[in-house]
């Protein structure tokens, strides 16, 4: 042994970074943009990265994941995607973009409404092409004076997904964003994604976060998401990374009157996994489903804070998370519903249920309810169980081996999230995901989930034990 | 078939079986009748495999074997099987998988190939039939929001794509109105061959009408206190437990 230990400073080393790249970064940003660039960047310095004496990072510790040589802009130039990521998506048409090292590859394919004003472009491209949009929306969701990880995303962006629906656009074809690292030594990249209903359009988004090798790597991505008056939104976060990535992904959805959200966060790799879901319920009658379903083992960590902020009367949102935690992965669940005093009438619902299959695995689960209205329906609830023992009894007593049995228990009890998603071909995928998971089949090489290299089967039933 | 000799069973310390001696051959039905707590749902649940009690003393012999080195799964897999008195509510298993895996389960241990899916739901369908089940059970959680009667018709549905050799049914027909419970017992009369037992628990003589044994016992306080023909069932309809209770307290 030895002995040295190599300390990285990854903080002042992004400072650093900032300051000798602050002219390439405000690029063609307006100057409001750089002036909150400045700001970001300063609430960054002041805050340092998060660490486990907040309280909303208790159980969520980055020391490990920052302790790396990190490059902060690798070079992606050489790279031809097609090469390290293969599209192969037997019955699900998608339009797929996809972000490498955070910036968007443009492919020069338009999305098939794009006659109708329907816009999926690079984050910089929009800033030049429509300032307007940018500069009505960008970093007007995401604020970052209490969030150092959203700061610090504002400060060094340069690029990610911009979506733009117009007004009375009902898109047809699914847009997948796939946001991949692929670098020579250990990467750092901040994507930036802004993401726009127009009032009563609708939009299907599914967002990939996958590795496409066993590389270190760290992911502190932002997106910002509104829907306006009227406006549909269903949304999928799947995540299979590598156990050697950290991603934080901040969400910030704004929703307007009368809009609808479904949103439902698939996480079935990753080293550490931090989603930060906001949703601001923002005008009358709007609805969010705010769903989750964990699957993590070995030494994996997820952790879901979810914030739920009821401003204005007759709205309603329904939480689920469910969560499998094997081996000593560990996980967290924050939920936080706020009730402002105008918000009469809310209707929110919480619920996080968790699977320990071992007895090293670990959850923390801390729902909280904060009302200042009175005339609100409003529960939250949390379990932390094992496999029924009383239901495993049964299926044994029908000569299904207890290994099978344990698998189907598990099954089921993902399947109440797998059974939300509302578009059959990307449930069925999901769904056979899920089950090559809790097999052990599954790893960060099947690439992005939805275009996996294996070929895909007809499944005629919900599992298939024959291949157990 | 089924060779039960001396078992002695407790749970938590407390004796439950005190001595239980039943042999049951191939093409038998047999009703276990007794009041409430005596031990009836104990012996099911032993000879299925269930590891809350513990064996103090006796042997279970079933086809050679003794049964009681043998795992749950594997019992199933040489044609033993349970109905419950309460059978457990899987939700997001459906019953066409969960038939699927089981049938596959005990082909597997027999070290045959996984039955072809269309083999399958053919044989789903045909027993179906058989059992004049109409529901749409294919796609339904198992036993998630079932009636206390679509619960039992069910039971009896695994048993038909299971085929065991060696059927307990645990109080089947408790709390079933007379259309579900001559489903049962149609179910259990047309599975019945040469070469497979039933073991029917009740506490009614009722389910004896449609359900005709060849021998009943009457377990009392542990023990097999009486046993006979089917008239046994009819002396016990006419003059109820107490008479069975009198009868023990004076032995």
């Amino acid at each position: 042994m030895d002995g040295s230990i190599i300390t990285y400073n990854t903080r002042d080393a992004l400072l650093k970074f900032y300051d000798e790249n602050i002219g390439k970064l405000n690029g063609k940003g307006s100057p409001a943009n750089a002036e909150m660039r400045g700001k970001a960047f300063d609430a960054f310095s002041s805050q340092g990265f998060p660490h486990t004496k907040l309280e909303k990072w208790r159980n969520t510790d980055l020391t490990k994941a920052l302790n790396h040589g990190y490059n902060f802009a690798p070079d992606s130039g050489s790279v031809n995607i097609d090469e390290i990521f293969r599209c192969d998506v037997p019955g699900f048409n998608t339009h797929m973009v996809s972000l490498l090292n955070g910036r968007f590859i443009d492919r020069g394919k338009q999305p098939k409404q794009a006659e109708k004003g329907l816009v999926v472009c690079s984050l910089e491209e929009a800033f030049e092409k429509y300032p307007d949009l940018i500069g009505k929306h960008y970093g007007k969701y995401a604020s970052f004076e209490d969030n150092s990880m959203t700061a610090l995303n504002s400060a060094l962006a340069r690029d990610g997904a911009f979506i733009y629906v117009p007004d009375n656009v009902q898109v047809e074809q699914v847009i997948q964003v796939v946001n991949l690292v692929y670098a020579d030594g250990p990467a750092f990249v901040q994507p930036r994604n802004l993401v726009i209903l127009g009032r009563n359009s609708s939009l299907s988004l599914v967002h990939c976060d996958d590795s496409v090798n066993e590389k270190v790597g760290f992911v502190n991505t932002v997106s910002e998401i509104v829907l306006s008056e009227g406006a549909r939104l269903d949304h999928y976060k799947l995540q299979n990374k590598n156990d050697r990535s950290t991603l934080i992904n901040n969400i910030y959805f704004h929703l307007e009157a009368d809009a609808n959200l479904s949103t439902n966060a698939i996480s079935l790799n990753g080293g550490l996994l931090r989603n930060e879901t906001y949703v601001k319920l923002n005008g009358r009658g709007s609805h969010a489903d705010v769903l989750g379903v964990y699957l993590m083992d070995r030494n994996q960590h997820v952790d879901n804070y979810v914030f739920v902020d009821h401003v204005v009367s007759d709205c309603t949102s329904n939480e689920l998370f469910k969560g499998i935690l094997d081996d000593q992965a560990s996980g967290v669940f924050n939920g936080h519903i706020l009730v402002r005093k105008d918000a009469q009438r809310t209707m929110a619902y919480q619920n996080n249920k968790n699977i320990l299959i071992s007895d090293k695995a670990v959850i923390d689960t801390k729902p909280f309810l904060e009302i200042y209205a009175d005339d609100v329906k409003c529960s939250h609830g949390a379990t932390v169980g094992q496999l029924d023992t009383e239901a495993m009894f049964y299926l044994r007593s029908r000569g299904i081996t207890p290994h099978n049995a344990r698998m189907l228990l598990m099954y089921a009890f993902a399947a109440e999230i797998v059974n939300k998603i509302s578009i059959p071909q990307l449930q069925l995928r999901i769904d056979d995901l899920v089950k090559k998971r809790l097999r052990g089949e599954l790893s960060h090489c099947d690439q992005c989930v939805l275009h996996c290299s294996s070929k895909e089967q007809k499944v005629t039933f919900e599992i298939d034990m024959s291949k157990i | 078939m089924l060779s039960i000799k001396n078992l002695r069973v407790s749970i938590n310390g407390k004796m439950i079986l005190k001595g239980i001696n039943l042999e049951v051959r191939a093409g038998e039905v047999h009703a276990i009748m007794g009041p409430n707590g005596t031990g009836k749902s104990t012996l099911a649940s032993i000879i299925a495999g269930r590891d809350i009690f513990t064996v103090e003393d006796g042997e279970i012999i079933y086809k050679g074997m003794n049964l009681l080195d043998i795992p749950v799964e594997n019992r199933a897999s040489e044609g033993i099987f349970l109905g419950f008195q309460y059978p457990v509510e899987i939700p997001g298993v459906s019953i066409t998988n969960f038939m699927r895996t089981a049938v596959n389960e005990q082909r597997k241990y027999h070290g045959l190939d996984p039955m072809p899916a269309a083999e399958f739901l053919a044989k789903m369908e045909e027993k179906k039939r058989m059992l004049d089940i109409h529901a749409k059970l294919a796609n339904r959680s198992v036993n998630e929001g079932f009636s206390g009667g679509e619960k039992k018709k069910n039971e009896i549905f695994q048993m038909a794509m299971l085929e065991p050799s060696l059927a307990i049914l645990d109080e089947t027909d408790s709390g079933l109105d007379i259309d579900a419970l001559k489903v049962v017992a149609n179910g259990v009369n047309a599975l019945r061959r040469p070469d497979n037992a039933f073991v029917v628990i009740t506490h009614y003589q009722r389910l004896l009408d449609y359900i005709v044994p060849d021998i009943v016992h009457v377990l009392f306080d542990g023990k097999i206190v009486r046993t006979g023909g089917r008239e046994l069932a009819l002396e016990l309809e006419e003059k109820g437990y107490e008479w069975i209770k009198a009868e023990a307290g004076l032995s």
